[in-house]
C-alpha cells in the first residue's frame, strides 16, 4: 500500500490520475451522463442544488453520485495514509463567496475547468474560449499571490469539524436512494423535498453505483497525488513546476483516445452537447472562475477533495458552489445552450469587481 | 553565529507553501533555511522545489503534527 502512495505522490500521480479520469469520465458518458460531462464538477454540484429545490431548473435536477463519490474517496485515502486533519479558519467567508462567484462564471461557460478539458477532447471548440480564459483568470490570480495576497492561516481543528463534509455526503447518498420514494401532486408535479429531472441533462446519467465508485476510485487518487487542474498551470507558471500540468495533459491525450474509441469525437462549434457558442462570454465566464479558484488555492475537484481531507475551509468553498449555481439558475445567470443568460454577463463583471478587490485587500494579518 | 531563516508555511493554502519558499531561495542563494509545513502536500513542493533547485533536504516530524523541513546549499 505504501509503495502505491510513494508512486501516487511522485510525478507520475497527476499522470496516473489524468490517465484514469480521461478514461472513465467519456465511459460515463457511454453509460448515460450528459454529452461531454463524464464528470463536471460544477455542473454536478448545479444538479445537486437542483435535486435540494434551491433552483428550480426543472431539466438540472439529481445528486450525482460522483461528487459523493469525490470526498469520500478522499476521505479513505487520507484516513488509510494518515492526512485526514480537521483544520479550519482561513477566512472561510470569503472563500463561501469565491465559490459561489467561481460557479456565477462557470455557469456561463458551461462547465468547470474538469469540463473545460473535457469538452476539448469531445471536439468541442468552444472550450478553447473556455480555457483561454481560464488561463487569464489564474494569471490574474498569480499577479494578486506575487503581489502578498493570502487568505491567512487555517488552524488544526477538532476531529468533529472534519467530519461535517463527509456526513453531508452521507446524507446526500441517503436522499440520492430515497428520492424515489418522494411524490407527486395529484397534477403530476413534483412536490419535493427532493427534485429529480425527467427530461435533459439532469434525467441523463450512469447508473448509480458505477457513478459513485467511479467518483470515490478519482478521489482516492487525487487525494494522494495531488491532481489539481487550476494549480496545473498556476503551478506551471508561478513555480515553474509542470508536476500538475502533466496530469491534465495526460487527461487530455486519455479523454480524446476514449471518445474516438467510443465514437464520442464530434468536431466544431455547432450544436455541441450543453454548451454554446458564445466565444466572448465563454472567455470571460472561465475567467472569472479561474481568478475566484486560484483565490482559493484550487479547482473544484480540489476542493472536494481536501473537504475530505478534513479542510472545513475548503467545504464551505463547497457549499458557496452549490449555494451560488441556486442562485445562478434562480436569477437567469447561469447559460444555456441558447446563449448566456439574462444575467450572466453582468454576474461575471460584478464577480470580476468583487474577486479584483479581495485579490488586492486580502492579506495575511501579523500578530 | 547565523540564526537560521525560517520560513512558517502552517496553515497556508496552495501555492503559497511553495511560493514562500522559493521567495527564500532565491534571496538566500545559499546557507540554510528552516521550513514549518503541516500539510503532506505542502511537505512535497517544499522538498521538490528545493531539490531542483539544488539543495539538499531532510525533514523531522514534529510532536504537533507539523514538520521541519532543513533545506542546505
Amino acid at each position: 500500500m505504501s509503495s502505491i502512495s510513494r508512486f501516487l505522490t511522485s510525478r507520475w500521480g497527476p499522470i496516473i490520475t489524468g490517465i484514469v479520469v480521461g478514461i472513465l469520465a467519456p465511459v460515463l458518458v457511454k453509460l448515460g451522463n450528459p454529452g461531454n460531462m463524464g464528470v463536471c464538477v460544477v455542473c454536478f454540484n448545479r444538479d445537486i442544488a437542483g435535486a435540494l429545490g434551491l433552483h428550480r431548473a426543472g431539466v438540472v435536477q439529481y445528486i450525482r453520485p460522483e461528487i459523493i463519490g469525490f470526498v469520500l474517496g478522499a476521505l479513505i485515502a487520507a484516513l488509510i495514509f494518515r492526512e485526514f486533519k480537521p483544520r479550519t479558519g482561513s477566512a472561510p467567508l470569503v472563500r463561501f463567496l469565491l465559490g459561489m462567484f467561481a460557479t456565477f462564471g462557470a455557469l456561463v461557460f458551461l462547465g468547470c475547468p474538469w469540463r473545460a478539458y473535457l469538452r476539448l477532447a469531445g471536439g468541442d471548440w468552444n472550450a478553447i474560449f473556455g480555457i483561454l480564459g481560464l488561463i487569464a483568470g489564474i494569471g490574474l490570480g498569480i499577479a494578486f499571490l506575487r503581489s502578498g495576497y493570502s487568505l491567512g492561516r487555517s488552524r488544526p481543528a477538532p476531529k468533529a469539524v472534519g467530519w461535517v463534509m463527509p456526513f453531508i455526503m452521507l446524507t446526500l447518498f441517503a436522499l440520492l436512494i430515497a428520492a424515489p420514494q418522494f411524490g407527486r401532486d395529484a397534477g403530476g408535479n413534483p412536490i419535493g423535498p427532493i427534485f429529480f429531472s425527467t427530461t435533459g441533462p439532469g434525467s441523463q446519467h450512469a447508473p448509480l453505483l458505477i457513478a459513485l465508485f467511479v467518483g470515490v476510485f478519482i478521489g482516492f487518487l487525487a487525494q494522494r497525488s495531488r491532481f489539481c487542474t487550476v494549480g496545473a498551470v498556476r503551478d506551471a507558471i508561478l513555480l515553474r513546476d509542470s508536476r500538475l500540468l502533466y496530469g491534465v495533459l495526460a487527461l487530455l491525450v486519455a479523454a480524446f483516445v476514449t471518445n474516438l474509441i467510443l465514437g464520442q469525437f464530434n468536431p466544431g462549434f455547432e450544436k455541441q452537447p450543453v454548451a454554446h457558442v458564445n466565444g466572448w462570454w465563454n472567455f470571460g465566464g472561465m475567467a472569472l472562475a479561474g481568478l475566484a479558484f486560484t483565490l482559493a488555492g484550487g479547482c473544484p475537484g480540489r476542493q472536494l477533495f481536501l473537504a475530505g481531507e478534513g479542510d472545513a475551509d475548503s467545504g464551505l468553498f463547497v457549499i458557496g458552489m452549490i449555494v451560488g449555481a441556486g442562485f445562478a439558475h434562480n436569477y437567469s445567470m447561469a447559460s444555456s445552450p441558447a446563449g448566456p443568460g439574462a444575467f450572466g454577463p453582468s454576474a461575471v463583471i460584478a464577480g470580476m469587481i468583487v474577486c479584483v478587490v479581495l485579490g488586492f485587500t486580502m492579506r495575511e494579518s501579523k500578530g | 553565529m547565523n540564526e537560521i531563516k525560517t520560513v512558517d508555511a502552517r496553515g497556508l493554502s496552495c501555492p503559497q507553501p511553495a511560493m514562500l519558499t522559493r521567495q527564500a531561495i532565491q534571496k538566500l542563494d545559499n546557507g540554510t533555511l528552516e521550513v514549518l509545513v503541516d500539510s503532506g502536500t505542502a511537505r512535497e513542493n517544499v522538498s521538490r522545489l528545493a531539490k531542483n533547485a539544488g539543495w539538499a533536504v531532510t525533514m523531522e516530524e514534529q510532536p504537533e503534527g507539523s514538520c521541519r523541513i532543513v533545506l542546505k546549499k
